[in-house]
């Protein structure tokens, strides 16, 4: 059957008016990206600093004093409490009230004089190993060098010869390693997946739950028809949804747009209508919209967990990576991190945007032909 | 007659669901311009036809024609020239009177939408409530709206599927002279109903049980074609002897109506026979009538249940 733009827009037209009608999920459409985006931006942190800290000090010198002073200027530990034994420390650990535990042991700087190495102690809460990460190694720089710096007089014969060599790190494209850098542009990833695969779904099911979809099928009609009236209304939505996080993210953030935004939004449609299409196979599958909810979340938590919005894609097991690769937010994550955080060209994209192209065509076919033209 | 005197003709129409057999073989004709009443206990396969006849479900077997279109490759062809109408009341009941029928009208490719939306809502008397939420409308103005869109593109075959079940008296009278006014214009119509006042109002009824045609003709043919004989028995305590007379063999249906009893029998001498001992009782008055449409849907029904109980203990 040939395709029809009056009839697809008759759907759309219809779509349109039961939505601006449906208050709660006009709603949901604004508030999902405003709240996510507020929480996310704000709370979320993958490089926590000013973590809870106490300090079990045997040694009064000067030293010590130094060590502590030293951590406290790393910004990563804020010390809150001294303590006066172990099994304090335990406790504390225990309860979660602090992350790490300092322990100072007896005769510190006297054993340094006498070039015994004395063991400096920091027991980190490693259940949250995020957390401890990079307090841990921020640790150990900065003690390092401060204690070159307090090693004078006679302690000075201690002082380390340069090592052989140094190493650089050097942090591109987000020098601060701001964490709402990396989360804002993986959040519009994560909102369009959400919104997009949910809604089409449900709004499908919806038809066949309500039993209009027997009156939809009696009339003269095309799947595609159905599909592109159906699905417009959603893709516009996620546009609106996708401008409202950019902005956001510029004005409340700063996230820096150095890429083109006109190559994003190119990505972003074909993102976008990956999860229609996701949206409307659903809907095939499933019997009612409870259903529909169900499978939804099943594409959405790996979309969030195996996608490297959460943790980096990288770390991930060789067979989670390909896991992750047949996931379209994974490629779009990386897409959009590209263009807004490192100014990626077309070129650069390029290994990331075909594997949507070919998803999108191939996910539409499925949902074309998953599509019931009868009740059978 | 020729083909084209016939709005539907179908032939061994066959639909399984699973293992279930739901339409059995089912032959059908309808002659253009008649009202056919689809008569059948629930579960009897009347919804399933209807949905084979239009398009929505494919049969496993039989082939036949919805007016002059095949049923199996022209269901396209049929859903431009047919109206179907659901059990279940299928408009957006977010959107109002008005926005449904125009939806409907842009999808048929209505000429003039404007105006052939203000017609059906004047003819059916919508006009006022047009702006009306679907979902905010009572059984009756729903059941109105669904046949105004069902007959907005000017089909020229209507398929309705329990139109008045839950509808009020006055609305279902209003309706049927709808439903009268257009055939007389030449439309055709096949609706199932499970009321007997519908059944006789229409030109001829097909009568469906277990997915098999059972007997099909006007009211009048249906009746006779029965062989049914019927008494009527008033008195009092006529709840015990209802339950005697069950278990007389001469008897296959006791029905209350009112203040009498109906029994009814297929064997005009057995049955009176088996009656006789009763009708010196004073308590009883017996008189002789010809059964009702009713007794005979009834004993069709208690005659299909034995069929099909036979059946499985057999098979």
């Amino acid at each position: 059957m040939f395709f029809s733009f009056r009839r697809s827009a008759a759907v759309l037209v219809k779509e349109f008016i039961q939505l601006r009608r449906d208050t709660v999920t006009l709603r949901m459409i604004i508030m999902i990206p405003v709240i996510q985006l507020l929480l996310f931006g704000y709370a979320l942190n993958t490089d926590p600093k000013h973590l809870p800290t106490a300090v079990l000090s045997y040694d009064n010198s000067p030293t010590a004093h130094t060590v502590i002073a030293g951590l406290k200027n790393t910004e990563y530990f804020s010390i809150e409490q001294d303590i006066h034994s172990e099994q304090q420390g335990q406790d504390l650990l225990r309860r979660g009230e602090v992350l790490f535990v300092v322990t100072i042991p007896a005769g510190f700087e006297r054993d340094m004089i006498r070039g015994q190495s004395p063991d400096l102690l920091i027991e980190a809460d490693g259940s949250d190993p995020v957390a401890a990460a990079g307090a841990l190694s921020a640790a150990n720089g900065m003690l390092q060098r401060i204690l070159n710096q307090e090693l004078t007089g006679p302690l000075a014969k201690l002082q380390q010869s340069p090592p052989a060599f140094k190493i650089l790190t050097h942090r591109l494209y987000n020098p601060e390693g701001f964490t709402r850098y990396n989360i804002v542009p993986g959040l519009v990833a994560i909102i369009l997946t959400m919104t997009g695969i949910m809604m089409t779904a449900l709004a499908m099911t919806r038809e066949r739950e309500r039993g209009t979809m027997e009156n939809l099928l009696a009339m003269p009609i095309s799947p595609l028809e159905v599909m592109m009236g159906k699905i417009t209304p959603y893709v516009l939505i996620g546009f609106f949804q996708s401008a409202l996080i950019i902005i956001a993210a510029s004005l409340l953030f700063g996230v820096p747009i150095i890429g083109s935004l006109w190559l994003f939004f190119a990505a972003l449609s074909i993102f976008i209508v990956c999860n229609m299409a996701l949206g409307f196979t659903i809907s095939a599958a499933a019997k009612n919209q409870t259903q529909a909810l169900q499978l939804s979340i099943m594409i959405l938590l790996p979309s969030i967990l195996l996608s490297g919005f959460m943790f980096p894609f990288l770390g991930m097991p060789i067979w989670a990576q390909y896991l992750g690769n047949l996931i379209p937010a994974t490629h779009f994550i990386i897409i959009s991190r590209g263009i807004l955080l490192k100014g990626s060209t077309f070129i650069d994209i390029w290994p990331h945007l075909w594997p949507l192209l070919v998803f999108m065509v191939a996910i539409t076919c499925i949902a074309i032909l998953r599509y019931r033209r009868t009740l059978d | 007659m020729t083909i084209q005197a016939y709005a539907i003709d179908v032939k061994n129409l066959t639909k399984r669901f699973g293992d279930k057999l739901v339409v059995d073989h089912f032959d059908v004709k309808v002659p253009k311009g008649k009202i056919y009443g689809f008569l059948g206990p629930n579960g009897s396969g009347k919804t399933t036809t209807l949905r084979m006849i239009c398009g929505l479900l494919t049969p496993d077997e039989g082939e036949g024609t919805a007016l002059g279109l095949d049923i199996r490759t022209e269901a396209l062809e049929i859903k431009k020239r047919i109206g179907y109408m659901t059990q279940k009341f299928s408009f957006w009941e977010d959107l109002t009177i008005r926005e449904n029928l125009e939806f409907v009208a842009t999808v048929y490719g209505l000429d003039h939408k404007k105006q052939r939306v203000d017609e059906a809502l004047t003819k059916l008397n919508l006009a006022t409530r047009q702006k009306q939420l679907a979902g905010s409308l009572s059984g009756g103005w729903k059941q109105r709206l669904a046949l105004a869109a069902c007959i907005l593109h000017d089909p020229q075959l209507l398929l309705l599927d329990e139109p008045t079940a839950g509808v009020d008296p006055k609305a279902r009278r209003e309706f049927w002279d709808e439903i009268h006014k257009l055939a007389a214009n030449g439309l055709t119509v096949l609706v199932s109903t499970h009321y007997m006042d519908e059944a006789e109002r229409c030109h001829a009824i097909i009568y469906m049980s277990y997915g098999k045609l059972v007997t099909q003709g006007s009211v009048q043919d249906v009746i006779q074609g029965a062989g049914l004989y019927t008494w009527v028995v008033q008195g009092e305590n006529l709840m015990s002897l209802a339950a005697t007379l069950e278990k007389l063999d001469a008897v296959k249906t006791v029905a209350p109506f009112g203040d009498s009893l109906h029994v009814s029998g297929t064997d005009a001498d057995s049955l009176k026979a088996a009656l006789t001992p009763y009708f010196d009782n004073p308590a009883y008055d017996w008189h002789q009538e010809s059964p009702s449409f009713e007794d005979v849907f009834i004993r069709y029904m208690a005659d299909a249940e034995d069929n099909f109980l036979a059946k499985k203990e057999a098979g």
